[in-house]
């Protein structure tokens, strides 16, 4: 994949010369009586951040975790390239290529920073019971690898200083850094961040945006769940906005951020 | 790198100390220590399996007693099934050797299916309810031996199974003495030395496990099996590992022990016993080698030396008011207690927990 310059590289692009990575199509999930998520449908593109974005409750997270494999849906189907998602379990989806951070961190509190982003390599090496008892050499090449990958992410996302730290003890905004870095570790096509700014003050969110903004350039594509509305508009290529389990509106920042159906759901009918 | 090393170092520690102990005492201990210190041995064994499982993937099995009988049952039923049988062309003695690694390998085998058998469905379960469904199990496993003489024979039910054949090595029968090197060893000690050895083998195979790709998924489990799923960890065949590992050497313990004993019957292997080897891990401090193989020593050696209170208290006070079983179970109430209280992470917790403390003084 050629590096897009930072920005939005695929705003020159034509439509026909986009490449789906995830599709979504008629997904829907209901829990009980309440129907989280109603026939959604879209499709992010290779080399774009696509924002998701809607009002407390719209089902943002819940199809975070439909994609991801912790909720199965109830009809639609899921793609990741040709790969179908849907049904499969989480670590199934991982593999195929989708990697997640969670919206109210999820770090293996008692491991060291660079433990937690070791255990994001599991899934891309292969070293059993017998190589590990024995110290095989295949085993001892692969996890030099691995600490060496997992060294260079951690200074890719600016906390390197802290590798030997407990995760439970890092700073905040350093724990989102570092559950970037687990999932960057798994060598995603595709990072869907929850919320990645949620609790960062001004400078932590600025340097996140760059970091975002630096991957998008080594060729990730990102899928963000974002309640900043200004780091959302300055950010993505294109954005979903969801309301009560529906998608109402699809398009880039501006387009969105005019439509009457999105002011209405943020600022209720009287706005209008 | 250090840091491992000195691990190492103090988990065998014991075990380095105990060697040239039993080497310069040779004639002049009783032979009773000998077999304390086998006892250590094989609870060092079901505490370092039982961790496996318990501290590292922090799935809670309360029910170890149960592999240690599978396994003790399998070894014991070998060996006297196949006490007239020699390999052909082998030696007596060497046959005898061979039957003997094969009964212990069996043992290990049968628990490690146990183990499968009762962690496939049951794993879907966490915490408390998982714990209820080993327990469940490890009854089940002692039921099911005791009853297990009608209508075919197979383990002599409550009577237990007698005079199963002693650990044979080689040439020479570890029941008899032998003069190596111009040190005479007595059967008992060679035994321990065998168990030592195999204890070493369990002891290392858990360190170097648990500094690996799977060790690290295991903890992961441990710390949020959700995160450790979507972070590419196959949560149930990593669960069922750690569940088959440590059946597997308990079944090597109980293998050791009926062979040791030389008599198994259902209740070596009831309830306390299996909670005494939940005590051992819990005490020592879960999740790290060093305090679990702690723990071990700690709850094998305390109820040897408290036999010594009975003889304390008649000739100090003429006759015995604390029967000293009953002053166990006390000592061992008011230990967990206080462990609970004082120490949570146990009285030799990993550096995990000492660096947690270290982060939030500095």
């Amino acid at each position: 994949m050629s590096a897009p310059k930072v920005g939005n590289p695929l705003s020159g692009k034509l439509d026909a010369e986009l490449t789906p990575l995830l599709t979504v199509s008629a997904v829907s999930k209901a829990f009980g009586g309440l129907q989280a998520l109603s026939d959604i449908s879209l499709q992010v593109h290779a080399g774009e951040i696509f924002g998701l974005i809607g009002p407390n409750g719209a089902g943002k997270t819940t199809l975070f975790n439909a994609l991801t494999g912790l909720y199965s849906i109830d009809r639609g189907e899921i793609r990741l390239n040709d790969a179908r998602l849907d049904g499969r379990p989480p670590h199934q989806v991982l593999h195929a290529g989708l990697a997640r951070t969670f919206q109210n961190i999820r770090l293996f509190a008692e491991m060291t920073a660079l433990e937690n982003v070791l255990v994001g390599r599991h899934a891309r090496t292969t070293s059993g019971v017998i190589g590990a008892v024995l110290r095989l050499p295949g085993t001892r090449r692969e996890e030099a690898d691995s600490c060496e990958r997992a060294h260079a992410l951690l200074r890719r996302v600016g906390i390197a200083q802290h590798a030997d730290r407990l995760a439970k003890n890092l700073p905040y905004g350093d724990q989102r850094r570092l559950e970037i870095a687990r999932a960057l570790a798994t060598e995603p096509s595709l990072l869907a961040l929850d919320e990645p700014a949620a609790g960062m003050n001004k400078g932590e969110r600025a340097a996140l945006r760059e970091l975002l903004l630096q991957l998008q350039a080594d060729g990730l594509t990102l899928l963000l769940i974002e309640h900043d509305v200004k780091l959302v508009m300055g950010l993505c290529t294109r954005l979903a906005v969801l309301d009560y389990g529906v998608k109402i509106a699809e398009g880039t920042p501006d387009v969105v951020s005019c439509d009457p159906k999105v002011i209405a759901a943020y600022l209720g009918d009287e706005a209008l | 790198m250090t840091g491992r090393a000195r691990l190492v170092l103090r988990s065998v520690a014991p075990f380095l100390v105990a060697l040239p102990l039993l080497w310069l005492l040779q004639g002049a201990l009783p032979s009773y220590y000998s077999f304390v210190f086998i006892n250590i041995a094989v609870n060092v064994i079901l505490a370092v399996s039982l961790n496996v499982v318990n501290g590292f993937t922090g799935q809670f099995s309360i029910g170890h007693a149960a592999f240690m009988a599978v396994g003790a049952y399998t070894a014991a039923l070998v060996t006297t099934g196949m006490e007239t049988f020699q390999i052909a062309g082998l030696p007596l003695g060497a046959s005898d050797a061979v039957v003997f690694f094969l009964a212990i390998a069996a043992g290990m085998a049968m628990a490690s299916l146990a183990g499968l058998t009762v962690g496939t469905p049951s794993l879907r379960l966490r915490g408390d309810y998982l714990a209820i469904v080993t327990l469940g199990f490890g009854e089940i496993v002692r039921i099911f031996m005791n009853n297990l003489n009608a209508p075919v024979n197979i383990t002599n039910g409550p009577q237990g199974i007698n005079l199963i054949d002693p650990v044979r090595l080689g040439s020479f029968s570890l029941s008899q003495p032998h003069t190596l090197f111009g040190f005479t060893f007595t059967g008992i000690h060679l035994t321990y030395y065998l168990f030592l050895l195999l204890t070493l083998a369990v002891i290392f195979i858990s360190m170097r496990l648990e500094n690996s790709r799977i060790g690290r998924a295991w903890v992961a489990i441990r710390e949020d099996e959700i995160a450790a799923a979507a972070t590419g960890i196959n949560t149930r065949n990593l669960k069922l590992l750690a569940f088959a590992m440590g059946a597997t050497f308990g079944g090597l313990a109980g293998g050791l022990f009926a062979s040791f004993q030389g008599f198994i019957s259902p209740e070596s292997f009831n309830l306390m016993e299996s909670i005494m080897i939940l005590c051992m891990i819990v005490l020592g401090g879960m999740g790290h080698i060093p305090g679990v193989i702690f723990g071990a020593l700690l709850l094998t050696l305390l109820p040897e030396a408290l036999r010594y209170t009975g003889d304390l208290q008649r000739n100090l006070l003429g006759q015995i008011y604390v029967d000293p079983a009953d002053l166990r179970m006390l000592l061992f109430g008011v230990a967990l207690v206080m462990v609970m209280l004082y120490r949570p992470a146990g009285l030799i917790p990993s550096a995990r927990r000492r660096q947690e403390f270290a982060d939030a003084k500095g």
